[in-house]
C-alpha cells in the first residue's frame, strides 16, 4: 500500500509537468494582455503600456516566461496578479474560505439528499415514492444552474423579499446577528448547487444500489432472518458506495474550484468568481495557480478515491 | 456663430443681459462641451457661479451604512495605477483631486481653496502657468497635515516612467514648482488653453509624499499603501478585496463642516448589470449602483416598483457610424483600409449622402435605447436641455432613392441599385450586443427601401475593441464597409476627443493600427483648425474652431453619429447623490446623504 501510494505520486509528477506546460503555453498564444483598457484609453500614452509589459515581462519569449514561472512556483512563489498587483497566494487566500463554505455545504446538501433518497427509492423500485423522487431527480438536474438561481432570486429576493440575493463576505454584525445574515445570504446559492448536484447523485445512488439490492448474497442476509434496516446498511450500502464514493471523490476539487456560474449570479467571491474575471483580464499569473492548483488537487482526489476503493472493497488489491 | 460673434455674447453675459446657463446652453447647441463653454467665460473674466451645495445634513455622520454595487469590483487601489473607471472610483472614496467636475462642466475646488481664474491671479496671462492655492488645515487619514510638497510628490511620482502610471500623459510635459507651503505653481511648455488636466478630477486623486516616497519608479508596487490607502477623502480605509469588497469608515477629521453623513461605505462588486439594477431597484439591498448597461425598457419596468430611479447624466460619449473613406477589400503594402486607397462606392458623394438620410435616429432612441441613447446629429454632444433647435437631421427614404437615381445609381433586375457595374452592396460591422444589433437592423431595412444592400457582421466585444494585431476583426483595422461603436470622452475638454480625425493619427499598420483616427478620414481645413486649436490661448477662438471641426466632421458625411449615450445609474429613492458626467460617480461622495 505504502509503495503503491509512492509510485502514484511520482507518476503525477510528469503529468503536473505536462500540465503546467500546456496551460501555460495556451494562456501565452492567447491574444491580448491584462493592460488591454489602457490601449483604448486615449489619455493613456502607448509607452505606458509597453513600459507596463517589460516591467512584468510580458515580453520576453514564452520558454523563458515559463521557466521563470516554473522556478519560483517551485520556491513556493506564486507571482503576483499583474491587474491587482497583489500576491497571488493572497488572493487566493482569501477567496478561499468563502469557496469552501458555500460550496463545502452544497455538496453536503447534495449528499443529505441523494445518500437517503436514492437509497430507500432502490430499496422500492417503481413505487409512488421512487417515481415521484425520479421526476424531480430528472428537473433538478436538467434545469442548469443559472437558471434555478434568477429563478430562486425572483421568487425569494424579489416577489416575497425574505432573502438578499448579493452575497457579502464582510458583514458588519456581530454574534448570532453576523451567523442569522450568513445564512440567509448563502440559503440560495448553497440550495442552488445542492439540489442540482443531488439530484443528480441520487440517480447514482440509486442505480448503485439497485445493482447491489438484487444479488444473492442480499437475499441470504435477508433469509438469515436480518433486519431490513440491518441488511440495507450494512451489507447493501457498503457495496453500492464504491462506484459513487469515486464520484463524489472526483466532484471534491470542484469545491476548491468554486461554481463559476452559481458565483456571478449571487456575487459570492469565491475562487470561481475570481478564475473568470482573471480569465477575462488575460491576467496569467492568476489563472495559472488556481487552474494549477485545481489540477494538482484532481490528480490527489483521484488517487484519494483509489484507496477508498481498497478500503471499502478489501477484494481490490494494490499492486 | 463666429468668433466676433462669441465675444458679442460673452459681453452680454458680463453685463448681465444673458445668463451664464443660457450662455453654457448656447454654446452646446453649437456642439460644444458645457466645461468648455464654462472655461470660456472663465477666461473671459466672468466669475464662475458658485454652484449651491444642496448638502441638508447639519452634523457628521450618523447616517448609517451607504451600500454602492459596481458590477466590476476595484482591483486596485492607487489611483496611479488604475486600469478602468472602476478602479478610479475605488481610489476616489479615499483620495481626492484639488478640483472636480461638476455636471455643468464647472471645476468646483475639493483640496484646493479656491478655482485659479485671471481675476484671483491664478492663471498668467501668457497661459503659460497656473497657481493653485491648497485648502489649508486638511490632513491625512493618518494626521500628517497635507502639503503643497504631496501635490509636487504626485508629479514627480506619475510623470517618471518607470513608476508606469496611467496618469502619466497629464503630467509627463508640465514642471510643478513649489511656490509656499500650500501654493504650487504648474507650468507648461507651451501656452496650454486646457489648464485643468493636472490634478484635477480623476486623474488628479493626490496621494501621500510621507507613504509612498520611498516608493517611486521601479519600486513601485512594493508599497504597502497601494493596498491600504491613506488619503483625504471623506472616509478612511478599512478593508479591501481585489475585484470584491471595498470598505471605508466615517473619516471625523474630514475638511468641511457635517460631512460625510454616512458612518461606513461598503462597495461591492461583481455580478451583471441587471441584477445590480434589481438590487437597488427592487429589493433595495442597496443603495446605488454603477453603469448600469441595462436596455431602458428594463429600467423603467423597475422603477415602478417605488424603491429606487435610474439617474441618467449626460456626458461627451456618442454612438456613431463610420463610412469607410478607403477600401476594405484590396490589400496595399500589406494592409487593407490602407490610407491611400478610396472606397469603391463611398467616393460618390451621392451614396454618403443617401446613408445619411436612412439612420432612421429617432426610430432607434424610441425603440431600442430610450432614455440612455438620444438621437443626435453631432460629434460633440450634452444633455438634452440644452440641446440646439436648430441642429437638424433627417430621416428619409424617398429622398435617398432620388438623390441616388439623379447620381446615376440605377436599380437592376434584383432590386439593389447599380453603376458602372458596381452594385451597392455594404458590409456593416459591430459589436455584439443587443441595442446594436437591433439599430443595424433598422438601418439595414432603410437601406433596403432605398436599393442598397446591408450585410450585417457582428464581433464578439472582446475581439472587436481589443488592440490585438493579429486579428481581422478589431475596429481599429476597420477592414469592413460601415462600422458603428461608441466613442468616450474621458475628459470635459474636447482636445483629446477631436483628435480622432487628424491626418496624423491615422490607424495604419505602421503604427500598429493605434492611431486614433480610425474612420481614416483625412481634411486639410480640420487639421489646420485642430493645430490652431491645441495653441490657441483666447478660448472664444478656440471654440470657434471646434465648432467649425465638428461641422467638418458631419458634412463630409463621413461620420453619422446616431445616439449620444448618458451614463446610467441606479439609485435607491431616498439618497442624495450629486452626479457628473464628466468625472468619477464620487467626485461628490462627501455630499452624499440619505433622507429621511
Amino acid at each position: 500500500m505504502g509503495r503503491y501510494f509512492l509510485r502514484r505520486l511520482l507518476i503525477a509528477i510528469p503529468s503536473l509537468l505536462g500540465i503546467s506546460l500546456v496551460l501555460f503555453t495556451v494562456l501565452a498564444l492567447a491574444p491580448g494582455d491584462p493592460f488591454e483598457e489602457l490601449a483604448t484609453n486615449p489619455n493613456v500614452p502607448a509607452e505606458v503600456r509597453a513600459n507596463l509589459r517589460t516591467q512584468f515581462g510580458l515580453d520576453d519569449p514564452v520558454a523563458v516566461r515559463y521557466v521563470r514561472w516554473f522556478s519560483s512556483m517551485t520556491k513556493g512563489d506564486w507571482g503576483f496578479s499583474f491587474v491587482s498587483r497583489v500576491d497571488v497566494d493572497k488572493l487566493i487566500l482569501q477567496r478561499l474560505p468563502v469557496t469552501l463554505f458555500v460550496i463545502g455545504s452544497s455538496q453536503l446538501l447534495a449528499l443529505l439528499i441523494a445518500l437517503p433518497i436514492g437509497v430507500y427509492a432502490a430499496t422500492r423500485p417503481y413505487s409512488l415514492f421512487d417515481q415521484v423522487a425520479n421526476t424531480f431527480a430528472f428537473i433538478g438536474f436538467s434545469l442548469p444552474t443559472f437558471f434555478t438561481g434568477i429563478l430562486f432570486i425572483l421568487v425569494f429576493s424579489i416577489q416575497l423579499d425574505w432573502l438578499p440575493f448579493v452575497y457579502r463576505s464582510d458583514i458588519a454584525e456581530t454574534g448570532w446577528r453576523w451567523w442569522w445574515e450568513h445564512a440567509r445570504q448563502a440559503l440560495m446559492p448553497i440550495a442552488v448547487l445542492g439540489l442540482f448536484q443531488g439530484a443528480s447523485w441520487t440517480r447514482y445512488v440509486r442505480s448503485a444500489v439497485l445493482d447491489v439490492i438484487r444479488l444473492d448474497y442480499v437475499t441470504t442476509a435477508r433469509s438469515k432472518g436480518l433486519g431490513e434496516i440491518a441488511v440495507v446498511v450494512k451489507h447493501v450500502v457498503r457495496n453500492a458506495m464504491i462506484p459513487v464514493v469515486t464520484l463524489v471523490a472526483l466532484q471534491m476539487p470542484a469545491i476548491f474550484g468554486g461554481a463559476i456560474v452559481t458565483e456571478q449570479i449571487f456575487r459570492v467571491p469565491g475562487i470561481g468568481s475570481l478564475l473568470i474575471s482573471s480569465i477575462l483580464a488575460n491576467d496569467t499569473p492568476v489563472i495559472m495557480a488556481v487552474t494549477f492548483v485545481l489540477s494538482c488537487l484532481v490528480i490527489l482526489f483521484n488517487l484519494l478515491a483509489d484507496l477508498l476503493y481498497g478500503w471499502l472493497d478489501p477484494r481490490i488489491a494494490y499492486r | 456663430m463666429d468668433e466676433k460673434g462669441l465675444h458679442l455674447l460673452i459681453d452680454e453675459v458680463k453685463q448681465g443681459r444673458v445668463s451664464r446657463r443660457q450662455f453654457i446652453q448656447t454654446m452646446v447647441g453649437l456642439g460644444l462641451t458645457a466645461p468648455l463653454a464654462s472655461q470660456m467665460l472663465t477666461y473671459s473674466g466672468v466669475a464662475q457661479a458658485q454652484a449651491k451645495s444642496t448638502y441638508k445634513p447639519t452634523k457628521r455622520g450618523g447616517g448609517g451604512a451607504l451600500k454602492v454595487l459596481w458590477w466590476q469590483g476595484a482591483t486596485l487601489l492607487n489611483p496611479h495605477f488604475a486600469i478602468g473607471t472602476k478602479d478610479q472610483d475605488g481610489s476616489r472614496i479615499f483620495y481626492e483631486p484639488l478640483a472636480a467636475w461638476d455636471t455643468n462642466g464647472d471645476l468646483v475646488p475639493i483640496l484646493a481653496a479656491e478655482i485659479p481664474s485671471t481675476q484671483n491671479g491664478g492663471l498668467s496671462a501668457d497661459g503659460k502657468s497656473v497657481t493653485w492655492k491648497l485648502k489649508k488645515n486638511v490632513q491625512w487619514h493618518d494626521g500628517k497635515p497635507f502639503t503643497a510638497d504631496d501635490a509636487v510628490f504626485n508629479w514627480e511620482y506619475a510623470s517618471d516612467p518607470a513608476t508606469a502610471s496611467v496618469n502619466i500623459g497629464s503630467y509627463k510635459d508640465v514642471r510643478v514648482e513649489k511656490l509656499d507651503s500650500h501654493t504650487v505653481r504648474v507650468h507648461f511648455q507651451k501656452p496650454a488653453p486646457f489648464w485643468a488636466d493636472a490634478f484635477v478630477s480623476t486623474r488628479g486623486m493626490i496621494i501621500p509624499k510621507h507613504l509612498f516616497d520611498a516608493y517611486r519608479g521601479a519600486k513601485s508596487r512594493d508599497a504597502p499603501a497601494n493596498l491600504k490607502p491613506v488619503g483625504t477623502g471623506p472616509y478612511k480605509f478599512v478593508d479591501f478585496k481585489p475585484g470584491d469588497m471595498v470598505r471605508g469608515q466615517i473619516n471625523t477629521n474630514y475638511h468641511e463642516p457635517n460631512r460625510p453623513y454616512f458612518d461606513t461605505i461598503e462597495m461591492k462588486g461583481g455580478g451583471d448589470a441587471v441584477s445590480a439594477a434589481r438590487a437597488v431597484m427592487q429589493t433595495g439591498e442597496f443603495d446605488y449602483a454603477w453603469n448600469v448597461q441595462v436596455e431602458d425598457e428594463i429600467l423603467l419596468r423597475m422603477e415602478k416598483d417605488g424603491k429606487g430611479r435610474a439617474d441618467i447624466t449626460a456626458g461627451g460619449n456618442v454612438e456613431f457610424i463610420q463610412l469607410n473613406p478607403t477600401d476594405p477589400w484590396t490589400e496595399v503594402e500589406g494592409e487593407r483600409s490602407h490610407a491611400k486607397t478610396k472606397h469603391p462606392l463611398f467616393t460618390d458623394p451621392a451614396v454618403r449622402e443617401a446613408m445619411n438620410l436612412l439612420v432612421d435616429r429617432q426610430a432607434v432612441q424610441d425603440h431600442i435605447y430610450g432614455r440612455t441613447g438620444v438621437a443626435t446629429r453631432n460629434f460633440l454632444n450634452n444633455p438634452q436641455r440644452f440641446r440646439s433647435k436648430t441642429v437638424k437631421w433627417e430621416f428619409s427614404v424617398d429622398k435617398a432613392n432620388q438623390l441616388l437615381e439623379s447620381a446615376g445609381w440605377k436599380r437592376g433586375s434584383d432590386g439593389i441599385r447599380a453603376k458602372d457595374g458596381k452594385k451597392l452592396k455594404l458590409v456593416f460591422q459591430t459589436s455584439i450586443n443587443a441595442p446594436r444589433q437591433k439599430t443595424q437592423a433598422v438601418i439595414k431595412q432603410a437601406c433596403q427601401k432605398a436599393g442598397i444592400e446591408i450585410e450585417i457582421k457582428a464581433i464578439t466585444a472582446s475581439v472587436f475593441f481589443s488592440s490585438d494585431v493579429g486579428n481581422l476583426d478589431t475596429y481599429s483595422k476597420f477592414y469592413c464597409d460601415l462600422q458603428m461603436y461608441t466613442t468616450t470622452m474621458t475628459q470635459p475638454d474636447p482636445e483629446i476627443f477631436m483628435d480622432q480625425y487628424v491626418s496624423w493619427l491615422v490607424a495604419t499598420k505602421e503604427n500598429k493600427w493605434q492611431g486614433r483616427n480610425i474612420a481614416r478620414w483625412v481634411n486639410d481645413e480640420y487639421d489646420k483648425a485642430y493645430r490652431a486649436a491645441q495653441s490657441e490661448l483666447d478660448p472664444v477662438k478656440r471654440a470657434a474652431l471646434f465648432i467649425r471641426m465638428n461641422d467638418l466632421i458631419i458634412e463630409s458625411r463621413t461620420v453619422i453619429p446616431v445616439v449620444f449615450r448618458p451614463r446610467v445609474s441606479t439609485v435607491s429613492n431616498k439618497l442624495r447623490a450629486p452626479l457628473s458626467g464628466w468625472d468619477s460617480d464620487f467626485w461628490l461622495l462627501k455630499d452624499w446623504y440619505r433622507e429621511a
